[in-house]
Parts: structure tokens; sequence; C-alpha cells
């Protein structure tokens, strides 16, 4: 019964984002699949997260085919590796590929964007944050994804917007950080970014460690005698397990723990290790709108496909990036790259799935309307609870203490 | 000194110990056998992977699965030395090096193979408890690890030094032509002893398995843990290994506290170096 309910509402879902489009769903065209070559790391070490990527292109061809714009993916694994990666593009391009998505990580996205730019076809980026792949004068590159400034930008001015919706405000933070390379990038773009905001608190000591680490109680030993009540985290899946788990032994509760862009804290993982003492954390990035009539049809898709996997930032971004793609072949007539080169700058697609306004590009190929969300776990899932539009719960600051929660 | 930092050093001194009991093991195998277990870290990863599943299929608690996962491996350990090692005790070092690297290199696969690449963790219902002594916090799962552990090292050593095969054990490594000449089946006591050394990760393994998570690159971390705690302590020397592991662990937390975290295993190192060149024969260890 449930199943059929869930067809049932996939369905009206799928058909009043085909009316939002502005598309015809009626009788739809018998239209020639746009071949898309999709670059993720689907094995190494960023292998979690290119399996979420890929849980969203196996559903994204039939959702589009039902809005009237089919789709052929044509799925190379980079191994996490920047060399395959080059050679996986040109493969993908022989094997006749049409457009490129890709590739999850900046490094293997700029070696992808070079094979692009020398073979004339387009690349739409869905997740990769270096600024430089946008300032290169790259003309066939397009990135629907924020970057790295930006995204630790925003990252710390929600927080600002945080304590001014509940009225509450920290006296001073620690910041902990990964070291590895996404974490120490993180790390020079908060001491770079964090002085230019006018935050209400400063930032009283900055803790690295290593990820790989047996345990990290030292580390929030470390955190909890600075006095801090707030917790800045930049971690991965295990580090940020290790770290709550050591903050509940020790005792160490400030106010909250807000992660300005990393992941962790919203994994599935996070929940099913934690527990109770899972909520209440906060990420703030990209992420779905809720309220978005195409990712309610999205999630309707992927639920079915993928009932115990996380709905989150990789999979909408992987199928908006599709969605570019697919809108573009819509409206260029023809699948031919040098006609999706001609009709991508100017893309304008107000009903997506990510929160933020159109996806639309820059003279650089970038989408600047993208916008970060405040995500807080709750009941074993996160949820929107900034920007106010986009919200489904209001935020919880101060978080309970651990030993406060039922 | 600050209350906590008082904490921390508790916390590291409880850690050192679970680390003593993963060393003594490999510390007995060569002070006896005088073969290096270059496979003691994998072994460890097997039995934390052992205690995982026990906790995960069957919801035993790694301290009441721990004497079996220890039995478990002694009889492993046993054969392993009786089947294989054995042929290699009177054989050059490097080839007994090939040996152990080899079985080390098919433990990681295999448990590669076996559980996947990602870490596989036990929650227990007591994982967040810690006990408050005044201004004290201490860690339950901590705790109740190192007094296992320390428990197991003390029976150890009163085994080796009260008991009539300890002491025929100590004899072959004491005086191996000796031993042979009164009568001693080397042989046997040979396979008992890395029974027991094995025995030794296995309990390690269980208790270390309710402190870090277990995936099959910690096999080689905890191999490279031991070998800084047996030569830091004195190769062959069970106090050594009690003491090395207590100060590892205390050095780790004094290191992430007063210089930086990261450069908490780089500090294991330097003490490492420091007793090579100061002290080569170990802290405890007797000069040869």
């Amino acid at each position: 019964m449930s199943e059929r309910q869930l067809n049932r509402r996939g369905f009206i879902a799928a058909g009043a984002v085909a009316l939002s489009l502005g598309g015809t769903v009626g009788p739809a065209r018998a239209a020639t699949p746009l071949k898309v070559g999709l670059l993720l790391p689907l094995s190494g070490s960023l292998a979690r997260e290119g399996q979420s990527c890929k849980r969203a292109a196996d559903v994204t061809p039939a959702l589009l085919a039902e809005l009237g714009m089919p789709v052929q993916l044509m799925i190379a694994d980079t191994e996490t590796n920047i060399d395959t990666a080059r050679t996986r593009a040109e493969k993908l391009i022989a094997e006749g590929a049409q457009v490129l998505i890709g590739a999850f990580e900046s490094a293997q996205t700029l070696a992808v964007a070079q094979v692009c730019e020398q073979r004339g076809v387009p690349l739409i980026i869905n997740i990769a944050a270096a600024p430089n792949i946008t300032e290169q004068g790259f003309k066939t590159v397009f990135r629907n994804f924020p970057t790295a400034p930006r995204l630790v930008g925003e990252g710390l001015s929600l927080m600002k917007d945080l304590f001014k919706e509940t009225g509450v405000t920290p006296s001073k933070a620690v910041f902990m950080n990964n070291n590895d390379t996404f974490g120490t990038a993180m790390a020079g773009a908060v001491g770079k970014i964090f002085p230019t905001l006018d935050m209400p608190f400063p930032i009283v000591e900055t803790i690295s460690y290593d990820g790989a680490a047996r345990d990290l109680a030292v580390e929030v030993g470390k955190a909890k005698a600075t006095g801090a009540d707030l917790l800045i985290l930049v971690a991965h899946g295990e580090d940020s397990i290790k770290i709550i788990r050591e903050m509940v032994k020790q005792r160490f509760e400030p106010k909250a723990v807000v992660s300005p862009g990393s992941p962790g804290m919203y994994e599935v993982q996070f929940y099913k290790t934690l527990g109770k003492y899972a909520d209440y954390s906060m990420t703030n990035l990209p992420w779905i709108n809720p309220k978005s009539k195409m990712s309610q049809a999205l999630l309707a898709a992927f639920a079915k496909a993928y009932p115990d996997a996380l709905f989150e930032m990789n999979v909408g971004y992987t199928f908006e990036a599709v969605l570019i793609a697919a809108d573009a072949a819509k409206r260029a007539g023809s699948t031919d790259p040098k006609a999706l080169l001609d009709v991508l700058p100017s893309t304008n697609i107000t009903d997506h799935v990510m929160i933020g306004g159109a996806i639309a590009f820059d003279a650089k190929g970038q989408n600047n309307n993208t916008r970060s969300a405040t995500i807080q776990n709750y009941g074993g899932k996160p949820r929107v609870v900034l920007p106010v539009e986009a919200a489904e719960a209001k935020p919880v600051f101060p978080a309970p203490g651990w030993q406060q929660r039922g | 000194m600050s209350i906590d930092l008082i904490n921390q050093v508790i916390t590291g001194l409880l850690t050192g110990l679970v680390y003593s009991l993963l060393a003594l093991g490999l510390s007995v195998i060569f002070g006896v056998v005088r073969v290096v277990n270059f496979a003691h870290g994998e072994m460890t990863a097997l039995a934390m992977y052992g205690a995982w599943a026990l906790a995960t299929y069957l919801d035993l608690d790694p301290l009441v699965g721990m004497p079996l996962i220890a039995v478990v491996m002694f009889v492993c350990g046993y054969g392993l030395q009786r089947g294989l090692v054995d042929s290699f005790v009177s054989k050059p070092e490097h080839m007994q090096f090939i040996l152990m690297v080899t079985l080390a290199i098919i433990m990681v696969n295999a448990s590669l193979l076996a559980f996947g690449p990602d870490a596989h963790g036990i929650q227990v219902s007591y994982g967040f408890d810690t006990y408050e002594i005044g201004p004290l916090l201490i860690d339950k799962v901590r705790l109740l690890s190192a007094a296992a552990a320390l428990t197991i090292s003390l029976l150890l050593m009163g085994f080796f030094r009260l008991t009539l095969m300890g002491k025929a054990i100590r004899a072959c490594a004491d005086n191996l032509v000796g031993a042979r000449v009164i009568g001693l089946d080397v042989k046997r006591l040979y396979a008992v002893t890395f029974g027991i050394g094995t025995a030794c990760v296995g309990a390690a393994g269980a208790l270390l398995s309710l402190l870090i998570d277990v995936m099959p690159a910690t096999g080689p971390e905890l191999t490279l843990l031991s070998f800084i705690i047996v030569i830091v302590g004195g190769l062959g020397s069970m106090t050594g290994a009690l003491l090395g592991g207590m100060l590892i662990g205390v050095s780790e937390v004094l290191a992430g506290y007063f210089l930086m975290p990261s450069m908490k295993s780089m500090f294991s190192f330097a003490i490492l170096i420091l007793v090579l060149v100061l002290r080569p024969q170990g802290l405890l260890g007797a000069r040869r």
C-alpha cells in the first residue's frame, strides 16, 4: 500500500516539476538521448562520496525522461586518481559522450577540464570547489558548485544568522580541523575569511589533528581546556565520530558543534554510531531544498531505489549537473557538443533541487547563485533550519547537554 | 598541573596499559623463540575483528568474549609455530623476516576481502560512561580495559616466575643447549610460548576493540606501535614492555597537549630514537 502511495506521489511531483519547468509534459518528443559521460571516484579514498553521486545518477535518467529530456549516462570510475580521471575522460569522449560531468574532486576535475577544452566538449562540474578551475579562461567549463572561499564565507556567515535567529551568541570558539588536504585548505580559508566577517566571537585556538589517529582524547581535552563555548569542526566521517564520543566522555559541552562546510556530521554512520549524541550538531553547506517540487520528486525516486541511503548534497548536485546538460540539449534542439556549448551560457533554470537562486552561469562559467544552508541533526537525520525560507524546523541553539538528552 | 591535564595523563596511562599487553606478546615471543613477529599487529587486528564479530552477531561484550578470543588465538599461535615458524627458527634472520612479513600481508588482504576497507567499531552500553571522582573524569571503557590488561600482564609474569612450565620456558630462553641437555621438549615449549604470545595479542585485540575502530590498515599501525614499545622498554623484558606501553601512552598525551596533537606519533618516534641512541638495550633490557 505504502509503495503504491509513494509511486503516485512521485508521479504527481514529477508532473508538477514538468509543468514548473515550463515544458509541455504532453506527448513527449521521441528525442535522441543525450550521451552524458559521468566521471566519479567510485573507488579509492573518495569512494563513499563517489558512490553517493552514483546513486543520484542511477535514478536521474528516468526522472528526466518523464520531463521529456532523455539522457543516456555513461559512468566511469576515476579511482580517485588524477591520471585515471584524464584517461577516462578521453575514453568517454572517444566512445561518443557529448557532454561530461564530474569529477567530485578539484584536481581530477581540472585534469578533465583540460581534456574537454582540447576536445571542444562541455564539462559540467557537479562538485569541485577549487577557485582556479573557473579562473583559467576555459570556454567549455560550467560549474554549478560554490568555490571554496564562498563555501567557507557562507558557512561562517550562517553562524551569524543562527545567533540572530536564536538570540544567543557564544563568547569564544575553538576551531578543530583534520590535517588532510581538505581540512588544511578549509583551515586556511577560515583563517583568511574569519577576520573579514566581523564575527561576534574570537577563535581562541586552532587544533589541527591527524584524522587517522587511534583516538582523539587529548585533542578534545585541549579544546575543552580553552573554555570555548562553540566548537567549529572540519572533520570527515570517522574523526567526527571520535570527537563527539570523546566530548561526551569528557563532558565538553559547548553551545554547539558547527561545521563550516565539511562532511561527516550528517552522514549515516554518524547517526548509527552516536545515536542521541549525534543530535543538534550543525553543518553549514549547500543542501537540497526540501520545499522544492523537483527535490520532492527526486527524493521519491531516490528513497524507492535506496531506502537506506542518505539524500544529501552529493545527490542533489549530481542530479542538477545532469539536469543542466539535458536542459541545454532540449533548448539547443540538438545533442551536438558545439550546439550545447552555444546554449549553456544562457542557462536559467529556476526550478531545481538545491537551495539557492536560478542556475545560471557568469562569463567564467561559474554559477554564483548557489547558497549554503544550515542543517541540524535531529532524530537521526539532518533537517534544514536556515535559511528561514527553506527551513523544515527551527534551530536548537544552545544544544542540550549530553546528559540532558532522553 | 591543571585538572584537564591530569585527566589527560590518566587517559594516557590507561590506554598505555592496554598497549603494554599488546607489546607483551611480542616481547614474550622474541624473548624465548628469538623470532621477531612482524605480523604482530595484523594478528591483533584479526583478534579485533573477532571481538567485533562476537559483539555484532552474538551480542557478546568484548570483555566477556576476551577469554574465548585469547584461547582461539593461543591455538592458532601454537599451530602456526609447530606447522610453519618452527622450521624457520634455526634459519637466517632475513628468512624469518620474509616469512612473518608475508604472513602479515596475507592477513591484511584477507581482512580486506572479508570485512572491506571501512572501519568497524563496537558499541557497548557503557561506551559513553565516565566515573566522576571529584574533579577527575575517568573513562569507564578505558578503566575496565586497562584493569583487564594489567591483570593479564601480572598473571603472565606470575606464570613465568612461579609455574614449572614458565620456568622451563625461561630456561629455554636463558640457555637453549642447557635446556636440551636436561631433556626439555624445546619444540613444544616454543609452541606454547608462541601460543601465549598470540593469546596476549588476542586479549589485547579484544580490549583495543573497545577503544579504537578496526580496519585492515590498523594491523601495520599496531605492529609499529608494538615495536616502539618493546624497543623502548627493552627487547625480551616483560616489565620493560609494561613500562614502555605506559610511557608511550602518557608521552603521546603530553605531546598532544603541550605541542601539537598531530605530532603525537612523531613524539613516540622521537622517544624511540632517543632510547636507541642513549640506551640501545631499552630502559629495562639487559645488555648483551
